[in-house]
């Protein structure tokens, strides 16, 4: 057995729920402990938050002005040299993990294993291929440390309630100075974020228009969703890439989802598989997205939308 | 900059639905129709694009695997690649020995950009540039939907999940695409039989000093567990009433 190392996703202030959840993959492999990792310019208030999760044996602070912004070529000469006293090192499988845990691996010499969706033994798991139309078990060898993103969308949120304690490291690393974070234009219409959303009103191409696409943003803020997209409705131009819901764009997993106007391919399909109820409003009766919806409506959507955000008044 | 050079990987065609052999053994691929990576695909368009613009000498697409990569280099040659290098190898090749070749390559050929796809649709692993980034001691800049070069920098606007992240990089660098960085051209027939001209080199895995590994062994493929079907509905009343009989409104 060995220790676990968790990446810690936050935006400065804000811990990542996605960490939460990476907690919970780790709880499934024995181990000697889960540490998580905090990178941060001032990382107090974020080390409170993962301080208070169930599970955490103990967070690193690891403050340098250095660490401001999550640039991976930053952050992982820094866990690699944090990375001997681990037997498995764990981020989560969003674009913060995805762009930095590959580089970790490299400097350590080792491969990495995708978006763990289910742990079978300390160095066995479960992860999706070919946009989800195929599910493999890799091996990893037991001799050589384990780098690994998780699939959020697997796990739940590790509980409240712990109280782990709180180090202060300092690593002497030498860090390059040859990125450089420029600026973040973050999404700021006020709606839930669509990775961690409890409900999701995703929109398709048979929207037609992005001025038609409105009518999902309607529906959307009259559930406290947030707003996604079918990956032809993004190609379209209806919506932005960030909207994107599926294999290449998020994979989410909501308690309400709503699919409309959304025939279903397979890489949207693998974005959403977790969602605990969908809902699907289309009017191809043969639609695929009716093979997984727990709720169908056959109809034209212009008409069946409106009809719906009424009856929610 | 003198030299873009461009990952290629052979893949399954985005249209293919892949299925899983019965005795798990891997997915019944053979004779399947095979393709460029769409995302090394949009790496290419924008190497392209570079080369237009004026701001690079030449592109070179390189790809690592069996003889049939020749096809989708021949492709990459048509779309307006200046020059091809396969690495041939029949083994398996992971992401991280991917990287290694890479920077064999990068070693010889001393590019001032290396350009490949986010992830390729086969494995998902999303990996390999981010390796190659950090084998080569260099900046990346991943999922990537504007590029903008300027005196040794590249400016380069990147698709995260909180929103768009700009960040500036150093030359030379990685820069991996994601969808929205530009729609890939079409082939012309008269390119494809210019492409036939153009220099394609073979260079054998062993010859650039790197081994074939993966570390990984995938054990088991099975297809995912199916979603049981659900109900069709008569009305949104009824809608609403099941959803609330949930608690879900």
């Amino acid at each position: 057995m060995g220790r676990i190392l968790i990446v810690a996703e936050h935006d400065g202030s804000t811990l990542n729920a996605s960490t939460a959840k990476c907690i919970t993959c780790a709880e499934t492999i024995d181990n000697d402990g889960i540490d998580v990792v905090v990178f941060a310019s001032d990382g107090a208030a974020v080390c409170e938050q993962t301080s208070a999760l169930a599970g955490v044996s103990r967070v690193l602070r690891i403050d340098n002005a250095a660490n401001e912004h999550a640039l991976a070529a930053i952050l992982a000469p820094q866990i690699a040299a944090l990375a001997g006293d681990y037997s498995h090192v764990f981020g989560p499988s969003t674009t913060f993990g995805k762009d930095l845990m590959p580089r970790v691996a490299a400097l350590l010499g080792v491969g990495q294993v995708s978006d763990i969706m289910e742990v079978l033994d300390t160095h066995r798991f479960r992860r999706p291929i070919y946009a989800g139309n195929a599910i493999a078990t890799v091996d990893a060898p037991p001799d050589h440390i384990l780098i690994a993103t998780v699939r959020t969308a697997s796990y739940s949120a590790a509980a409240s309630g712990g109280s782990a304690e709180i180090e202060t490291r300092h690593l002497d690393v030498e860090l390059p100075d040859h990125t450089r974070f420029v600026k973040l234009d973050a999404d700021e219409t006020g709606r839930p974020d669509l990775q961690s959303a409890a409900r999701v009103v995703s929109g398709g191409r048979a929207l037609g228009s992005s001025a038609n696409f409105e009518l999902i943003f309607g529906l959307a803020e009259k559930l406290g969703a947030a707003v996604g997209a079918s990956r032809a409705a993004v190609d379209a131009g209806y919506v932005p890439n960030d909207l994107q819901v599926g294999q290449t764009g998020k994979i989410i997993a909501p308690d309400l989802y709503f699919a409309i106007g959304i025939s279903g391919a397979i890489q949207h399909l693998t974005g959403i598989k977790d969602a605990g109820t969908i809902v699907a409003i289309n009017k191809d009766p043969e639609a695929p997205i009716f093979e997984v919806a727990d709720y169908g409506l056959v109809g034209d959507l212009f008409q069946i939308v409106p009809e719906l955000e009424n009856a929610l008044d | 900059m003198q030299k873009v050079m461009v990952c290629l990987k052979r893949v399954v065609d985005f249209n293919v639905r892949v299925r899983v052999r019965p005795d798990g053994s891997g997915d019944a691929t053979d004779g399947v129709k095979m393709s460029i990576n769409p995302f090394d695909e949009i790496g290419l368009e924008e190497a392209l694009r570079i080369k237009e613009r004026g701001d690079a000498d030449e592109v070179v697409v390189v790809s690592i695997g069996p003889s049939d990569c020749q096809q989708q280099l021949r492709t990459g040659l048509a779309m307006g690649a200046d020059r091809a290098i396969l690495v041939e190898t029949s083994e398996t090749i992971d992401p991280l020995c991917s990287a290694r070749v890479f920077h064999a390559l990068i070693r010889r050929e001393q590019p001032g950009l290396v350009l490949m796809g986010k992830q390729a649709i086969d494995d998902d692993n999303n990996q390999t540039g981010q390796m190659l980034a950090a084998l080569w001691v260099r900046p990346q800049a991943t999922f990537a939907s504007e590029l903008v070069l300027s005196d040794g920098t590249a400016r380069v606007t990147r698709e995260v999940d909180a929103g768009l992240e700009t960040i500036d990089v150093e030359l030379p660098a990685v820069v991996t695409t994601d969808l929205r960085l530009n729609e890939p051209r079409y082939v012309k027939l008269p390119e494809i039989m210019k492409a036939k001209r153009k220099p394609l080199e073979t260079i054998g895995l062993g010859e650039l000093g790197v081994e074939a590994t993966a570390q990984h062994k995938f054990v088991n493929y099975e297809p995912p567990a199916p979603r049981a079907k659900g109900e069709q509905l008569a009305d949104v009343a009824e809608l609403i009433g099941k959803l609330k009989e949930k608690g879900l409104l």
